[in-house]
């Protein structure tokens, strides 16, 4: 196709600037937590101190934030694969308003959700205090990214028509479930792991709300270190934030990640 | 209808070659004169380069340095699609979803600047011509298959184009309802005498449209005739093949006979040591086998109704397939003979 | 006649019938297969009463339990600080939508008609920052226009002295757009690449310029997803929170409001009825455009 050399040429000056605003800071934060220090640039020298003391005021955060996620993924996947299936089955209004009311949370903002959780059970103390009154939060955010991914599959390959022929052969319901859903749903389930892993990992908005000086997460941490530590220990905690989350959203960019909008600040 | 006054326009093309930036090479050097009025199409299997060439005449793909486009003599090489004022059907159709199907119609005319009262009548005028003048506030998906094809001709006729090209533009539709528009296109390209080319891989709607044909092959033509030509004197085992089935048997020249495993025929022929002989299905008769000079078994029977398909073996095993009148009883095993008329035998 | 008991040959001729033909297994599996799906969705129907449902509902209780009662709902209007707040996080929000959309538009124009060495690399670069949560944005922005920023670096090496805008509206703004960008891209590059090419070839055939296929057919094409994809830059805009948090220590938009109400002031019901206000304007925001986005698709076929 012939076309116009300097529209072409805007285009690309277009889609450069906006890639090198998106990938510059990012490159930069990497480069000053490893840097002796950042005012005078690379030529003070490569060190990998400031890493080592995030580690050390910083671990816990880290630890719980991992342990977090995986929590929030088994609950997602407890609730949300069979819940999907439930849904899928019998697509009728009946099942789009329960679709409807369990994707609000996604549609409100999380600022919103953490105060109508405090307000509601803030009173119970041993509650209110442990990891798990988080864990609610982000199950309660990440569980339509799982019930949508796992629907959208069970769509896609008919699930119907294979669960039919199971049961011609004479398999039960939960047999069908465990045998034919499951397996035919499994690149849904591993898409909606993958971003509920990734959305738990770096959840702030509801956290910061929901946390206590004994229940920090990674993200928790990070704001505390933007806004009291030194540049070089926030960006060495951020490329440790990096290292943790880049390899699982590259995956999820492999999965075709275009499923992975809609997510909330 | 002020469509019929829009003259055709001869399209020649000198030394048309296509290399994509991946360097493949989809169309070798290609010379092509269309005369104007003329229906010509464009044969082949996919990937032989009729859609590159298709593309180069509308302007969609510039030819590698060197070639030419001309119509009407004038060198409109480096002029963009838009500028060419040609009409163009897709496979797709790519009618636009977001206009009715006057507004697709009137298109062509909206970007020309012409006034909306006149456009929407001559956009009116096509449409009745088309017989879909009833569908002209229709949302595109609400048209079926055939009325998408109409509508989709009928936005390319509105501009009055200097040539009409249609880009496989039956593909997509049902058998029935091809034959249908097959007829009702060819009708319509003879009344506007308008030019033509028309891409298809479709050995039957290429035979039954075109006042020539392009058989292509490689990037390269492999035969341009008439399409009596390309079916009944096809230029090479490529153009026999692909243009209906043709039967082949091998053998040798001996004499003035072609000597095979079935049996031997008279031929005029210089002697050849290795010779085959080509002929279509319905060129052949069936008759009784101690009166022919080529025997053959019969493997299968299909019954069409009005007539049957017979495939049949010669004794070293090649087959050959034949139709025959249905009224003829045969069962697998039978031994028949067949006879072939000399005028309608190829021998290559 | 067409009362709820059915005629009693009709319900005889019904049993009789159904009974014999009907494989014993196929009648009895469908129902317990309900069943399950039944059982299935009571956890996910529990979680969200318990976590979600009756939550909200005490918002909604806590936000008109004030000493202002129900008035409390209208203090994001009545109240003057309050209603600046809104203005300005609207207009931000419209601000952010329009730059995020307006790069994205032409970023996916360009990734998706053209085909280039490196172009895949260049993809990932863009979609990378899918999932980086707001307060590693704020970061972001911090490094790019904070006191010690590049960007800074670069005006100042340029003599123009050092440009600090990460704490003001405009570093909000850029932080907002580096949020979006990547999904709003996403959504967009998927929605080029769907459309027909033979779509802007016909426009050009019949001798539309490069504009007029713009406006006439690329647009139009991508239009349901450039609705769907600016309300949620919008919606995410009103509701951000962690970029906020990290740049807008001086800066009135509604998240930070609804923030130092809860804490600093321990004005809860003005909190809750700020908040349902603005999970009212950001659900509203993407309800409404999916269901136009929806009929539009619809429309297109």
């Amino acid at each position: 196709m012939q076309r116009s050399p300097l529209v072409f040429a805007l285009q690309l000056l277009v889609t450069l600037l906006a890639a090198a605003f998106l990938v510059v800071p990012a490159l930069t934060s990497i480069l000053a937590g490893l840097t002796v220090n950042y005012f005078q640039g690379v030529r003070s020298g490569l060190t990998l101190d400031w890493v080592a003391q995030v580690w050390g005021l910083y671990a816990p955060t880290i630890l719980r934030s991992i342990v977090l996620a995986l929590g929030t993924l088994a609950v997602t996947l407890v609730i949300g694969v069979p819940a999907a299936w439930a849904l899928a089955r019998k697509p009728g209004r009946m099942s789009r308003l329960v679709e409807e009311v369990v994707t609000l949370p996604v549609a409100i903002p999380g600022l919103a959700l953490a105060l109508a959780l405090i307000l509601a059970y803030g009173g119970i103390r041993e509650f209110r205090a442990s990891i798990l009154f988080i864990l609610v939060g982000h199950v309660l955010y990440t569980l339509p990214f799982m019930l949508r991914s796992v629907m959208a599959v069970l769509a896609a390959v008919d699930v119907r028509t294979l669960e039919e022929g199971a049961a011609s052969l004479g398999a039960s319901p939960w047999q069908r479930f465990i045998q034919v859903v499951v397996p035919n749903a499994r690149p849904g389930i591993l898409a909606g792991a993958l971003m509920v892993v990734t959305l738990s990992i770096g959840e702030f908005n509801l956290t910061w709300m929901l946390h206590t000086p004994l229940t920090q997460t990674l993200p928790v941490g990070l704001a505390d270190s933007y806004a009291s530590m030194r540049l070089e220990i926030a960006s060495a905690y951020t490329l440790v934030f990096f290292i943790m989350i880049v390899p699982l959203l590259i995956a999820i960019q492999m999965m075709g990640g275009e499923r992975a909008a809609k997510t909330r600040k | 209808m002020s469509n019929n006054h829009t003259p055709g326009a001869a399209i020649t093309l000198v030394g048309c070659a296509k290399t994509f930036a991946d360097g493949t090479r989809a169309l070798e050097p290609l010379d092509l004169a269309i005369a104007p009025g003329e229906t010509l199409v464009l044969l082949g299997p996919s990937g032989c380069g009729k859609t590159t060439t298709l593309r180069i005449i509308a302007g969609l793909e510039s030819p590698d340095a060197g070639g030419k486009v001309l119509f009407d003599g004038a060198d409109v090489t480096r002029l963009p699609i838009e500028k060419r004022n040609v009409g163009m059907v897709f496979q797709s159709y790519a009618l636009f979803p977001n206009m009715s199907v006057v507004e697709n119609v009137a298109y062509g005319l909206r970007v020309r600047g012409v006034a909306k009262a006149e456009r929407l009548a001559r956009a009116g005028e096509v449409l009745e011509m088309m017989r879909i003048d009833a569908l002209a506030d229709r949302r595109i998906d609400q048209l079926s298959g055939g009325q998408r094809q109409r509508v989709a001709l009928a936005r390319a006729l509105a501009v009055r184009p200097r040539v009409i090209l249609l880009d496989e533009p039956l593909t997509a539709l049902d058998a029935a309802l091809r034959e249908h528009l097959r007829a009702e296109i060819d009708g319509l390209l003879r009344r506007l005498a308008i030019t033509a080319i028309y891409v298809t891989h479709d050995q039957a709607e290429a035979l039954a449209l075109g006042d020539r044909i392009v058989v292509m092959r490689h990037g390269a033509i492999a035969q341009i005739g008439t399409p009596r030509e390309i079916y009944f004197r096809p230029a090479d085992d490529f153009v026999a093949g692909f243009v209906g089935v043709t039967n082949r048997l091998e053998g040798a020249v001996r004499g003035g006979r072609f000597e095979t495993a079935a049996g031997a025929l008279a031929v005029e022929a210089a002697d050849r040591a290795a010779a085959t002989l080509a002929f279509r299905p319905e060129t052949a008769q069936l008759c009784v086998a101690a009166g022919s000079g080529l025997r053959f078994r019969v493997d299968q029977v299909h019954f069409q109704g009005a007539r049957q398909r017979v495939l049949l073996s010669a004794a070293d095993g090649s087959r050959i397939v034949l139709e025959a009148a249905a009224e003829v009883v045969l069962s697998a095993g039978d031994e028949v003979g067949i006879a072939l008329d000399p005028s309608r035998i190829a021998l290559v | 006649m067409t009362g709820p008991s059915a005629p009693p040959d009709r319900s005889l001729i019904n049993t009789t019938h159904s009974q014999p033909f009907l494989p014993p297994a196929e009648a009895k599996a469908m129902p317990s297969a309900d069943r399950l799906a039944r059982l299935f969705l009571l956890p996910l129907g529990l979680f969200v009463l318990a976590f979600f449902l009756l939550p909200m509902v005490r918002l909604v209780a806590v936000a008109g339990a004030g000493p202002n009662g129900a008035w409390e709902y209208l203090a994001l209007i009545t109240n003057a600080r309050h209603f600046g707040t809104l203005i300005a996080t609207l207009v931000l929000s419209a601000a952010t939508t329009a730059v995020t959309l307006a790069i994205g538009v032409v970023v996916a124009l360009f990734l998706g008609r053209n085909r280039f060495p490196g172009q895949s690399a260049l993809v990932a670069m863009l979609t990378l920052p899918l999932a980086f949560p707001g307060v590693v944005v704020g970061f972001m922005v911090i490094l790019l226009a904070g006191r010690q920023g590049l960007i800074g670096g670069l005006t100042q090496q340029m003599g123009m002295g050092r440009l600090v805008f990460a704490y003001s509206m405009a570093g909000l703004l850029a932080g907002y757009v580096y949020f979006s960008l990547p999904r709003v891209l996403v959504t967009l590059l998927a929605a080029v690449e769907k459309l027909d090419p033979a779509l802007e070839e016909a426009a050009r055939s019949l001798g539309a310029s490069r504009a007029q296929v713009l406006r006439d057919v690329i647009l139009p094409g991508i239009a349901p997803s450039l609705m769907a994809s600016g309300a949620i830059a919008f919606a995410t805009a009103m509701g951000a929170f962690g970029t906020a948090f990290t740049l807008a220590t001086r800066i009135d938009v509604l998240a930070m409001t609804i923030y130092t109400e809860f804490t600093l002031n321990a004005n809860f019901a003005s909190a809750a009825a700020l908040s349902i206000a603005l999970g009212l304007i950001t659900w509203g925001v993407l309800a409404a455009t999916r269901n136009l986005s929806g009929d539009r698709v619809a429309a297109a076929g």
